[in-house]
């Protein structure tokens, strides 16, 4: 018998994933396109807001959005009636999606020329937090319902965001949620995390957050190319 | 669950790492992996069970060891170890600051030996 040796490693275990992810964000620099991963639990409203967000933006910039469900096409189905170019990736059964995937929905959406492009990844607050997608921005979105003590459980996708979408802000007065405790919670984990709060069901808010997105699109195309 | 594309991950790996040492059989594996991300032990050794049954890996047993989530405050550089449910309500032992950390590790992610033959 062979004795046991001792290999050292020290690979990082996502180290493919990694890989693809940063030819991802070279290619947005060269394309000039933001691309924003928007992460959030089932039902606190991806969807609703990217329909905001295009109807208050298609006219200006030219948007494309890649749609991440385990196997469904009712979101793509939404975004496709506004006319603006989205694409269905089925992730068959997994519950994030990682940058190859999503190197896939950049290929099929086959347009440099967009200004934005949105992720709406799988509804889940654990798992696409672990997973690289080659986005330049990850968002997250944090419905009243959910209760503000979700940065408590779930710290790591509050962490990677760079800005944190309140939405449903219309069911406040039905609940207890604490929008400075939130607050709180978040700025101790992300101190430079940017906050919205919005309603997409009466538009309150949406106006802030499309700024922030012009304003970020302008940042980045001015270091990009 | 994300456990199976990480277990073909790391499969694949070590077999490449043992190809390079021209090693028979994989005995362990040792992953770091940080307090902060999410990783079940058991449903890992499940999944890679399955997947190495017909490689050199099969019956290794993998053994993964936790670093603690430390953060440092940027106000006065106090550096402390803490749990998961303490991150969204630190305040700075040494300063009394309650926003503005760096995670110092708490992420970690990698596989960092194995025991071959």
């Amino acid at each position: 018998m062979d004795e046991i040796k001792l290999i050292e490693i020290k690979e990082e275990i996502q180290s493919d994933n990694a890989l693809v992810a940063q030819e991802l964000r070279d290619r947005l620099q060269r394309d000039q396109t933001l691309m924003i991963n928007l992460m959030s639990s089932p039902g606190s409203g991806k969807t609703s807001l990217l329909l905001r967000t295009i109807d208050a933006l298609k006219d200006e910039i030219s948007i494309g959005v890649i749609e991440a469900d385990i196997d469904s096409v009712v979101d793509c189905e939404k975004i496709a009636e506004t006319g603006i170019p989205s694409l269905q990736l089925r992730t068959g059964g997994f519950c994030h999606l990682d940058a190859t995937m999503v190197k896939k929905g950049l290929d099929g959406l086959d347009n440099p020329a967009l200004d934005l492009v949105f992720i709406e990844n799988v509804g889940n607050l654990v798992c696409p937090a672990e997973f690289d997608t080659g986005a330049i921005k990850d968002a997250m979105i944090l419905s009243v319902p959910e209760g503000d003590d979700k940065p408590l459980k779930y710290p790591l996708m509050f962490t990677k965001a760079s800005v944190l979408i309140v939405n449903k802000i219309d069911y406040m007065k039905l609940s207890d949620f604490d929008t400075t405790r939130l607050r709180s919670h978040v700025n101790r984990l992300n101190p430079n995390i940017a906050l919205f709060e919005v309603s997409c069901k009466t538009g309150e808010g949406i106006d802030q957050w499309v700024d922030w997105l012009k304003k970020t699109i302008s940042e980045f195309k001015g270091t990009a190319g | 669950m994300h456990e199976l594309p990480v277990t073909e991950r790391i499969l694949s790996i070590v077999l490449k790492h043992a190809e390079r040492n021209q090693v028979a059989q994989i005995m362990s594996i040792t992953l770091t992996v940080g307090e902060l991300s999410e990783l079940e032990n058991e449903w890992i050794q499940h999944y890679f069970d399955y997947l190495s049954k017909d490689t050199i890996a099969a019956g290794a047993k993998l053994k993964i060891e936790r670093t603690p989530i430390v953060i440092r405050c940027n106000a006065c550089g106090r550096s402390e170890s803490i749990s998961k449910e303490q991150l969204g309500e630190m305040i700075c032992p040494q300063c009394g600051a309650s926003a503005d950390f760096t995670l110092v590790s708490g992420r970690e992610y990698y596989i960092k030996e194995m025991e071959a033959q």
